[in-house]
Formats: structure tokens, C-alpha cells, sequence
């Protein structure tokens, strides 16, 4: 059990690249057992998987299914899944899913509610599901747990269907051994390499003499499975592979984004004519809320049956972009695409800091691949920075 | 997170769509302390759950009371219960009006419309404390006559001589023998000193606004200037993302700020 403290302690610390722990080989032959290991300690494994045409996080029961010998080629507005030249367990980067869809699920019940003699009868929801171990969660992904960890646990409420789902989960982390065009995790301090917040790491290594993973040891729970696994040792040859794999991703970054004085810059523009020329383009679809890691927002819904005698509140995943997101007796408050835009875009880089200490972006560039118009973060910010109207801009000077 | 059971045990309408509730807890326990401008949130068995402000006297705390305007599917559902019906309420929730810091100081409280309701927890405080501050204003402004709130107590308030109690109304018929305009028009008039003046202000963003340059225009600081905001809210405790205004969540940073604190965001449209 890991509790709420270090969770966000964890989220405080992710900036650390150093592990102490025990560090192995384990065989491709062998790496069923890994799969042999999880299940024999009751985890439900979800990992990556070809379906529909991407790769996404869904439940596995053997590692023939995790997308052997594929990759996906990004770019602004496009994804495109490709054969490689090997038979690489790990050789993607990040599909339209991300860990969260796990822990704090699209759409889950809150309550239920029975009416009884004179008034009703509530029933929390408690979290009765699987015990899932993650396979494949790329460092950006560790960093945008850490922050979904900081909104959740973090301050003076704990969401309580986040917390049981997050702490009977076991992290086995991927270290990225490619970059996709629309990546900029380097710019963000998040990646390729993970740093923190795992049970387990995996580097995978191919080369001519073979192919097999380099694990590192991050926790008790994972040295639990480790001690189980049949580990080779790793010498300094297979940990120099290890740190030339991480080096090959981190030359390959398609993005950057610079986040010097960033947060200043996105305050002082708030009235930027320059949100008006994205929003010409955005079509306010929730792609980009749908699958950033980090985004949270959502709305409750309630149902009843047809007797009136049972009620239920559901939670759902909801969108900045929507317009009833801000509705309030009389309208809703952002009308235009462009306050829509501008506040996705400034709580990620900006307000994220103010509300939770970190940036709320990790650089996994879902947000920029899934636009179907092919907006790209970097590049909007690059332009605010471009047409930056220098000191704080209020409407107050705006109107004045 | 999991709304409390309470039960209804005093209905009062108002205005053609504003009724106060007064609600105990269903188990015959107290109701958690609450301070002024905090609010609640309500859930209505099967029909959903809205945030309202706390209306009631922080110094009983037997019952809660809310003053609602039926425009929405919760809220007219909540203005057709009956004395007896079972609410949920999660809370309190929120930032209160400083009445603590304020004592020693002039208040001015400014309400606009439903605004009055969140303001008269605050107002109770400072009259059941009245040596504890200096000149107290009240200036109130609705559209009509019709949409006063708490009539007979503002009546009783004004008869008070320790008090300054100013109405307007936008427009009205012959039979209204009071002021006619908006409220920011009775700051002028409002005898308070500005220098030593806490200032409370609640009600629709744009009489806020007016409001705040007409306090501003006669010397108050925008440090004693407090307002309280209003944006759709899902959670109460900062996981829904709905009411984020600018950095801040207006439930858990509001929905009562220092106007120093968000004026530049106050004037940016669509926030």
C-alpha cells in the first residue's frame, strides 16, 4: 500500500532521475514470466495492445498481445502505425490512451441512492476491481500520474475512487527508446528516461547479440516480482546499451517548447489577438482534453430508473471546450473558442503552477497528434511568445 | 464527498421565484459552524445537486438556511418541496467576508438582486457585534420593487440607529415612494469612512464592477474591497475543474476574494 503522502511527495520529487535499487537482465525468452509472476500475485496486467488501427492500454493476458514488432509514426493531426525491422515489445511511443482512463475512469458511479420511508439512503461507491499492474507506462506518464497525484491526493480533500484505484496499482515503467515527431518530454523535464514513481523499469535492449530488458528495482513491491523473476546479472555493458537507448530517444525529440518565463508570458496575454487566429482553426472538439494525461475536469451526472426509487450519481470525463463547461444561470462565461483555447492552453502552462506547484503539461504531445486540425502546442506557444504584448495586460487596460 | 441527510423545516417565499429553505440535519445533530459567504452544496434525491450560499445567522447553528432563485432543474425542484422533505447538503464550503478582520472598521456591505442573501450572514454578525465596529452601511439595489428580498427585516434593519440602510430599485411603478437607479448610485450618499473601511460586495459581475469604482473612486483601498464570485460548479472541492477562475478555484479559494487579489482578472471577458 503506498500512501497518500508519498504519492505526493513523489509528485514533488519527479524532477530526480536517480533509482536506487536492484538492477538486472531478464531474457526476451523469459519475459513470459514476468507475465506468469503478475498473475500468480492476483494483478490483472494492462498494457499496450494493437487495436482499431493504434496502440492503446487494455487488459492482458499474455505478451503475445502487446504490439510486437510495431511503431506508430506521429505527426501534427496524424497517426500512423508502421511494421519495424524487429520484433520490439516497447517500439512505439504514446497511443491515444494514457494511464488515467485506469485510475480515474471516463465515466464511474459515485453513489447510489435508494428513497425509503421518509427520505433516501445513500451508498458510496467503493472500488471493488482488479488490482492492475501497468506495463509499458512511459516516463511522461509517471510524471502525469505525479500530477493527477497532486490534484486527487494532494490537497485538503482526497478523491477517494482515485486513491483505491491508485494505491493497488503496480507501475511497471518503459523506458522510451524512441522519440515521436510531435514528443517534446525533454522540454518539459519529464523524459525519455523515468526517473521516479515506479515499481518497476524496463529498458529494452536489441542488438545483434539478442534481445532482453535491463529492469531496475523501484520499490519493495517491485522487488517482490524482481526476486521472482529468473535475473540475470547486468554488467556495465548492458547498462551502457541501457543509457544509449534512452540517448537515441532523447536525440529523436520531434518538439520542444520553452518554458522560460513561460507562465509570466501566458498572464501577460490574456487579451494576445493572437488566441482569436488559433481559435479560427479550433473546433473546440475535447480531442485534446480527451487524451492529455493530466486533464481532469468532469461533471456529474444523475440517473434514476423508471420507478423513481433508486438514484445514481455518475462521474464523467468533461472538457474546458464545451460550452456547457461554464454555464451559469443566464449563459455560459466562455462563449468563444478563444477563451476556450486560451484557458485549456494557460491552465496547462500556467495556472497549473499556481494551483499545483507543477507545470500541467508533460510533453507526451497527444494534444498536438489527436488535433484534428493539427494545432500544436509548441507552436501556439511559440507564436504567444512571438506576438507577446509585454507588460500585464489586464481587461481594465484592455477597455481602457 | 457524500451528501448529509436534512430535512426541511421552514419554507419562505420571497419574490415570484426566490424561496428560503431552513434545513436540520435528519439525524438531530447540530450543523457544522459555517462563517459568512461560505455556501452549501444541495442534492435533491434523483434530480441532482446545486451550490448555494449560506443565508442564515452563523450564530445559530441548529439549522441552515438558503435562499434560492428558482432558475435551474435542481433549483426548481428544491421550490416545490414541502416542510418535511429530505435534502442532501455536503459543506460548508469556501472563503467567508473577513467580519473577523473587519472589526474595527466601517463596513459597507453592497448587494445586488440575490446578492443580498450570501451578505446577510455577515450582516447578522456584524449587528449581533455591533460595538465591536465602527459606521455600518447597507445599500441594497434590485430591479423592482417586487425583487426585494427580506423585506421586513430590511424595514426593521432601517429603523436601526445605528445603521444606514439605502434601497433602490431599477424601475418601478407609482407606488414606489423609494429611490429609483442603480446601487452604485448610494455610495456617494453612504456615510463611511474610506480609509477605514472594510467593503463587502455581492451581486451580478457588471454591479460588482460598478460598484468597486465607485468604492475605489471615494479612497477605499482595493485590499478592503471583497466580492464574491460565481462560476459553474460540479464538486465543491477542486477536482471538477468547472470554477476555476484565472489560478484560483472560487470553491476553494472563493468564492469571497480580496478584489486586490483577482483584479486583474476581474475585467477580462470570458474568463
Amino acid at each position: 500500500m503506498v500512501d497518500t503522502k508519498t504519492l505526493v511527495e513523489k509528485g514533488s520529487k519527479t524532477q530526480e532521475k536517480k533509482t536506487p535499487g536492484a538492477v538486472g537482465l531478464l531474457e526476451r525468452g523469459a519475459f513470459d514470466q514476468l507475465f506468469q509472476v503478475l498473475q500468480a500475485q492476483g494483478y490483472t496486467i494492462v498494457g499496450p495492445t494493437v487495436r482499431e488501427g493504434v496502440i492503446l492500454y487494455d487488459e492482458l493476458e499474455s505478451p503475445d498481445e502487446l504490439p510486437i514488432g510495431w511503431t506508430d509514426e506521429q505527426e501534427a493531426g496524424t497517426y500512423r502505425m508502421q511494421k519495424r525491422e524487429d520484433e520490439a515489445l516497447f517500439g512505439y511511443t504514446v497511443g491515444p490512451h494514457s494511464w488515467k482512463r485506469f485510475l480515474f475512469p471516463p465515466k464511474h458511479r459515485l453513489f447510489r441512492a435508494t428513497r425509503g420511508k421518509d427520505g433516501f439512503d445513500i451508498e458510496e461507491d467503493k472500488y471493488d476491481g482488479p488490482n492492475y499492474a501497468f506495463l509499458g507506462v512511459r516516463a511522461c506518464e509517471l510524471q502525469a500520474m505525479a500530477i493527477q497525484d497532486n490534484v486527487f491526493l494532494g490537497g485538503d480533500h482526497v478523491d477517494p475512487h482515485y486513491r483505491s484505484r491508485r494505491e493497488s496499482a503496480l507501475i511497471i515503467a518503459v523506458n522510451c527508446g524512441k522519440a515521436g515527431q510531435t514528443c517534446f518530454c525533454s522540454s518539459m523535464g519529464s523524459g525519455p528516461k523515468a526517473g521516479t514513481g515506479f515499481d518497476l523499469a524496463l529498458t529494452e535492449l536489441i542488438s545483434k547479440d539478442g534481445h532482453a530488458f535491463l529492469l531496475e528495482v523501484g520499490s519493495k513491491k517491485g522487488n517482490k516480482i524482481f526476486k521472482k523473476l529468473p535475473i540475470e546479472k547486468a554488467g556495465k555493458k548492458e547498462q551502457k546499451a541501457a543509457d544509449a537507448v534512452v540517448a537515441e530517444a532523447e536525440a529523436q525529440m520531434g518538439r520542444q517548447l520553452d518554458t522560460e518565463g513561460l507562465k509570466d508570458l501566458l498572464y501577460r496575454n490574456y487579451q494576445n489577438p493572437h488566441w482569436e487566429e488559433v481559435a479560427e482553426k479550433c473546433l473546440s472538439c475535447a480531442n485534446c482534453t480527451m487524451v492529455c494525461p493530466t486533464c481532469f475536469c468532469s461533471t456529474v451526472e444523475e440517473m434514476t430508473d423508471l420507478s423513481g426509487d433508486h438514484a445514481e450519481r455518475w462521474r464523467r470525463w468533461d472538457s474546458c471546450f464545451t460550452m456547457d463547461f461554464t454555464y451559469i444561470h443566464g449563459g455560459s462565461v466562455r462563449q468563444s473558442t478563444r477563451a476556450r483555447y486560451r484557458q485549456w492552453m494557460t491552465h496547462k502552462l500556467a495556472t497549473w503552477f499556481d494551483q499545483f506547484g507543477t507545470s500541467g503539461c508533460v510533453g507526451c504531445g497527444r494534444c498536438i497528434t489527436w488535433c484534428p486540425v493539427g494545432i500544436d502546442l509548441t507552436e501556439e506557444a511559440r507564436a504567444l511568445r512571438a506576438s507577446d504584448q509585454g507588460e500585464l495586460q489586464t481587461g481594465m487596460q484592455a477597455e481602457a | 464527498m457524500l451528501p448529509r441527510p436534512y430535512r426541511v423545516i421552514r419554507i419562505t417565499r420571497h419574490t415570484h421565484d426566490t424561496f428560503t429553505l431552513e434545513m436540520e440535519p435528519a439525524d438531530g445533530n447540530p450543523a457544522p459552524y459555517f462563517q459568512p459567504g461560505q455556501f452549501n452544496m444541495l442534492y435533491l434525491f434523483g434530480v441532482g445537486e446545486v451550490p448555494i450560499s449560506i443565508s442564515g445567522d452563523p450564530g445559530h447553528t441548529r439549522a441552515y438556511v438558503h435562499t434560492i432563485r428558482a432558475v435551474g432543474t435542481v433549483t426548481e425542484a428544491l421550490c416545490n418541496l414541502k416542510i418535511g422533505a429530505q435534502v442532501g447538503l455536503r459543506g460548508p464550503f469556501g472563503s467567508s467576508w473577513p467580519v473577523k478582520e473587519a472589526e474595527g472598521s466601517d463596513i459597507v456591505i453592497a448587494a445586488g438582486g440575490i446578492g443580498l442573501a450570501p451578505l446577510r450572514p455577515a450582516l447578522y454578525h456584524v449587528l449581533a457585534h455591533r460595538e465591536r465596529y465602527g459606521k455600518v452601511v447597507l445599500l441594497y439595489g434590485t430591479r423592482t420593487p417586487q425583487d426585494l428580498l427580506y423585506r421586513k427585516e430590511l424595514e426593521k434593519w432601517r429603523g436601526l440607529f445605528h445603521t444606514q440602510v439605502e434601497v433602490t430599485v431599477d424601475h418601478a411603478a407609482r407606488d414606489w415612494f423609494g429611490r429609483v437607479g442603480v446601487v452604485t448610485k448610494l455610495i456617494p450618499g453612504a456615510r463611511f469612512d474610506p480609509f477605514h473601511t472594510k467593503a463587502f460586495v455581492c451581486g451580478p459581475e457588471v454591479m460588482m464592477r460598478f460598484t468597486v469604482m465607485e468604492l475605489m473612486g471615494r479612497g477605499v483601498e482595493t485590499e478592503n474591497i471583497f466580492i464574491s464570485m460565481e462560476r459553474n460548479m460540479k464538486c465543491a472541492v477542486g477536482f471538477c475543474g468547472h470554477c476555476q477562475y484565472g489560478p484560483t478555484f472560487i470553491c476553494k479559494d472563493g468564492p469571497v476574494y480580496p478584489y486586490s487579489q483577482i483584479q486583474h482578472l476581474f475585467k477580462t471577458r470570458e474568463l
